[in-house]
């Protein structure tokens, strides 16, 4: 037995909730999952049988329209049916709570849970509450964890780095409030990149995260120096009310990359972001547009991550 | 029991369908014994169009018992679908499952004009109404019997029989 919620008594994954704690055998065979999928996101016909007859629920209680698009249009090419909620618009409002909302989906035969919600732990929750035979996929609650947006980081740089063993990985920006950061460090760790670093001011790291296992940097130039991948962060506007940062030109001043910071980098560095961008702030236009970004590939390669954790999820 | 030997096999079943070839006949091989002795037959048969291999693990009709398998390699057809003539290649030919799914597979890249089956082992056990028009042999055995197409380092292909561990 184990003690890990996202496994089934064979060791099989069950849920998928964070890339934490989970063996690097079942990170890479969702990677080798989605291989696959990408060939069939490449026909005329971009559509599989696999999920015929399923029905997956898209639980989205806060704000997303890129990752639920993704996970819907994903759910479509495996063949389920999907229901997307917009659950701050619905009964929430009215005071049902979570689990009671969870309880009357289940009693519509789902048999597959996509959760967001600001809460950390949320899509924990529901994966405790749930029937065994149905499943939940964290696409993201609060600071915690999204590791579906870890994978589809993962599967892009193994596309066009080979290999995860000679690698140095920077995360640059607001690792404080980052859920994205800390499931991309440990898939990072687990897959084997000997050297992970995170730059950021002060101010937007939490205490003590390199017991993580990372390399802190405050300054762009000396932590980009030989790096291999630049995993950009979405810098939250509402952060900068606060007292983090004074403004955003000053960051974008320290911590925005452009095309000179950028060539601190190895030359054949590649730049990632999960999306959206702000444009000006912690990238510039310039990068975001240019040759060393595969940002968009991003996208597209997430789609066929999404169904390979699906399809591994609902067969097990 | 004595098995027939799978190089002798694949030089008839070479022989068999030398005559049936033309300039547009595209080979597909299914993953993983149906993709050696596809590469085999496309180099011996001096094919034209580019070898196309199928992994038809995204359309069993088992997925609801045995959930998917665990090593999925990508499909890759590098020929137009649309009006070819195909033959598939697998090694042993059972219960037809295995190419009903192929069969559904291929209509997703295209319409062929014709499909047709070649197979270095028929082994009866038939569960849908499915043929190969080239076979190498066909041989009776044993429910709980599994035949399996092995290539060793050298790339020479051999049969061995195992017994049945899993169901299906």
């Amino acid at each position: 037995m184990n003690n890990n919620p996202q496994l089934n008594k064979h060791g099989e994954l069950q849920h998928l909730l964070t890339t934490e704690g989970l063996p690097a055998s079942i990170l890479l065979n969702i990677l080798d999952t989605a291989e696959s999928f990408v060939g069939v996101t490449e026909r005329d016909i971009k559509k599989v049988p696999l999920l015929r007859g399923k029905s997956i629920f898209n639980l989205f209680f806060e704000p997303s329209t890129r990752t639920r698009t993704t996970f819907e249009i994903a759910a479509k090419r495996l063949s389920a049916d999907v229901v997307n909620l917009n659950i701050a618009a619905s009964s929430q409002s009215k005071g049902e709570t979570l689990l009671d909302t969870v309880d009357n989906l289940s009693a519509m035969h789902a048999d597959m849970f996509i959760v967001r919600h600001s809460q950390s732990g949320a899509a924990h929750l529901i994966a405790r509450h749930v029937r065994p035979e149905i499943h939940v996929i964290n696409a993201g609650d609060g600071r915690h964890a999204h590791p579906t947006q870890a994978l589809l980081d993962m599967f892009t740089i193994r596309h066009y780095k080979r290999d995860f063993h000679n690698l140095r990985v920077a995360i640059v920006g607001d690792i404080l409030h980052s859920r994205v950061a800390r499931s991309q460090i440990h898939a990072l760790t687990t897959l084997g990149v000997p050297e992970v670093r995170v730059i950021a001011p002060k101010t937007l790291l939490p205490t003590k995260v390199e017991r993580l296992g990372v390399h802190v940097y405050h300054d762009m130039a000396q932590g980009l120096k030989d790096v291999d991948v630049l995993l950009m962060l979405r810098l939250q506007n509402e952060r900068m009310l606060g007292a983090r940062l004074p403004s955003a030109e000053e960051y974008f001043k320290y911590y925005g990359l452009t095309q000179e910071k950028l060539a601190l980098a190895r030359h054949d560095a590649i730049v990632l972001h999960p999306g959206p961008m702000n444009r000006g702030i912690e990238i510039d236009s310039a990068v975001a547009d240019g040759k060393q970004s595969v940002i968009l590939p991003q996208v597209t390669f997430g789609i066929a991550v999404r169904m390979a954790v699906m399809s591994i999820l609902a067969g097990n | 029991m004595h098995l027939p030997d799978a190089e002798q096999l694949l030089a008839d079943l070479t022989g068999k369908m030398r005559p049936e070839i033309s300039g547009n006949t595209a080979l597909v091989g299914i993953y993983t014994g149906g993709v050696w002795l596809a590469e085999r037959l496309h180099q011996d048969l001096g094919l034209t169009l580019p070898l196309g291999t199928l992994d038809v693990s995204f359309y069993r009709d088992d997925f609801g018992q045995i959930g998917l398998h665990p090593q999925v390699k990508p499909s890759d057809i590098p020929f137009e679908v649309e009006g070819s003539h195909i033959i598939l290649v697998d090694d042993v030919l059972y219960t037809g499952r295995t190419i009903r799914a192929a069969v559904n597979e291929l209509f997703d890249y295209g319409r062929p004009a014709s499909i047709r089956l070649a197979a270095l082992i028929d082994r009866g056990g038939r569960e849908l109404p499915i043929a190969a028009q080239y076979v190498g042999a066909t041989l009776a055995l044993p429910q709980h019997k599994m035949l399996a197409l092995e290539r060793s380092n050298d790339g020479k292909l051999s049969l061995s029989l195992y017994d049945r561990s899993l169901p299906g």
